[in-house]
């Protein structure tokens, strides 16, 4: 993550940063019963920990999602622009937005300010009438469709048992969520900057719920005693 | 204000060395120190902060505190850059006017903090060095906490620490308030008489280990009946 104000400190010398809130492991996937976001729910600035209960998942209207990826505030900021934007949308058309839509109009709205410094990695999450629909939006100006996205310092760690877990075919909507719950986990287990609590979404046809919110030590136990 | 860049991380001192001509560039901040700290109850909230008024080496002033009075169940702590959070807190009064020209009624400390995200985020690109923490009554009665960072985002919180010695209070808070990292402790809700007396003892902590931390502490609390400021002295080395 980026800090601003570069501009503003000495070339070689000591720099005044400001730091800003970064640090996190967000996915999403798709499967047969919709869509499932699981996310951690740590912000740090720097090598502090700002915050442990941070809300990763932004909630755009009730059938669509946005996760938090890089700046809070670039995130938060641009995802209610967005939820503006599809309200408006929603009022013109008479019908709700599409999630290509909706990801397209958020990823042009980011693609102005390409190079200045905003940092976002998000992924739009819904469910349209073409189905349950997946796309990662950046400020690099990237928008991708897909089945799978992790995003941020521990993704890597969440590929690694989501890619595994979904070898199964056909996940019911519990074992879906125990795998997007076990993926955040293991994330925060290995990568320093993401903890917290794993907040889990699911998204159907008819809108989205909130799954659970555990905090990472009560799973750390409860796994530990599921080994044993 | 003329600044030469000889802070390191988190506005201290580094050590000096001779290291040859060094071209010095204008900066437009400033670090002046201060730490800021809120508390919601039940039906009540604090927000209190030291008023100590510092730039590197030199105390330009020990009664300069860091909260100030929005509305009648509102008040905002901020602390970074002085000259960032009396421009920020005359823009607040303005557009809490104009709200009220426009609505006829106050805002809300909700309303409040969703504004001031977006003021914040208004100058993404050269931001305000100020954190601030918004303590208040939300619509319901209960004490209400927000904290944010120089770019605007914000959440809600239960207890919250900004600024220099925040790193030091946040983890005590997080033990006394939040019972966090104990086990077998009852938790029971926090009384305003309890709540006081913890930021003045985590207060009195701060001003040991941190330099620009000390001087007086002046506490604000929220109640249904109004705001009630309090006064008391810290250490002033």
């Amino acid at each position: 993550m980026n800090s601003i104000l570069t501009a503003c400190s000495d070339g070689d010398g000591p720099e005044r940063k400001i730091q800003f809130l970064h640090g996190t492991t967000t996915l999403a996937f798709k499967f047969q019963h919709g869509v499932i976001v699981a996310v951690d729910s740590r912000a740090t600035a720097g090598a502090y920990i700002a915050s442990q209960t941070v809300k990763k998942v932004i909630e755009i209207n009730p059938y669509l999602l946005g996760t938090m990826a890089g700046g809070a505030a670039d995130c938060s900021f641009w995802e209610r622009l967005l939820a503006r934007q599809c309200r408006v949308y929603e009022l013109r058309n008479k019908e709700r937005i599409s999630v290509a839509a909706a990801s397209k109009l958020l990823a042009n709205m980011v693609y102005q300010y390409k190079g200045m410094g905003l940092s976002m990695g998000t992924m739009v999450c819904g469910w349209d009438k073409t189905g349950p629909g997946l796309y990662y939006v950046d400020s690099e100006g990237n928008r991708v469709c897909g089945d799978l996205f992790a995003v941020g310092s521990g993704s890597m760690y969440a590929y690694g048992i989501v890619d595994s877990g979904l070898k199964q075919k056909d996940l019911t909507v519990e074992e879906a969520c125990d795998l997007g719950c076990r993926a955040i986990y293991q994330a925060t287990y290995r990568d320093a900057y993401s903890g917290g609590q794993v907040n889990l979404y699911h998204v159907h046809s008819e809108g989205w719920n909130r799954v659970s919110q555990s905090d990472v030590l009560m799973l750390h136990q409860q796994y530990q005693a599921e080994k044993a | 204000m003329f600044v030469t860049q000889v802070y390191g991380d988190n506005g201290k001192m580094k050590e000096y060395h001779y290291t040859g001509p060094v071209e010095h560039r204008f900066s437009p901040y400033s670090f002046n120190g201060g730490t800021v700290l809120a508390v919601a109850g039940e039906d009540f909230a604090i927000v209190a902060s030291d008023t100590r008024l510092s730039e590197g080496y030199s105390i330009h002033s020990r009664d300069s505190p860091k909260c100030y009075k929005l509305t009648d169940t509102t008040v905002i702590g901020c602390s970074g850059f002085h000259g960032d959070c009396l421009t920020l807190t005359k823009i607040i009064d303005a557009r809490l006017k104009m709200y009220k020209h426009s609505n006829n009624k106050c805002m809300t400390s909700g309303a409040i903090a969703a504004m001031l995200s977006t003021i914040l985020y208004g100058r993404r690109f050269f931001p305000y060095y100020v954190y601030n923490i918004i303590g208040g009554l939300d619509e319901e009665g209960k004490g209400a906490v927000y904290s944010f960072d120089p770019v605007g985002s914000y959440q809600r919180d239960t207890y919250k620490a900004g600024g220099s010695a925040s790193a030091m209070l946040q983890p005590l808070l997080d033990n006394q308030i939040g019972f966090k990292n104990m086990e077998g402790v009852q938790h029971l809700p926090l009384s305003q008489e309890k709540a006081v007396q913890l930021v003045k003892d985590v207060f009195i902590s701060a001003a040991e280990r941190d330099v620009y931390t000390g001087d007086a502490l002046r506490i604000c609390i929220v109640t249904k009946d109004g705001i009630k400021e309090e006064t008391v002295p810290l250490r002033k080395d």
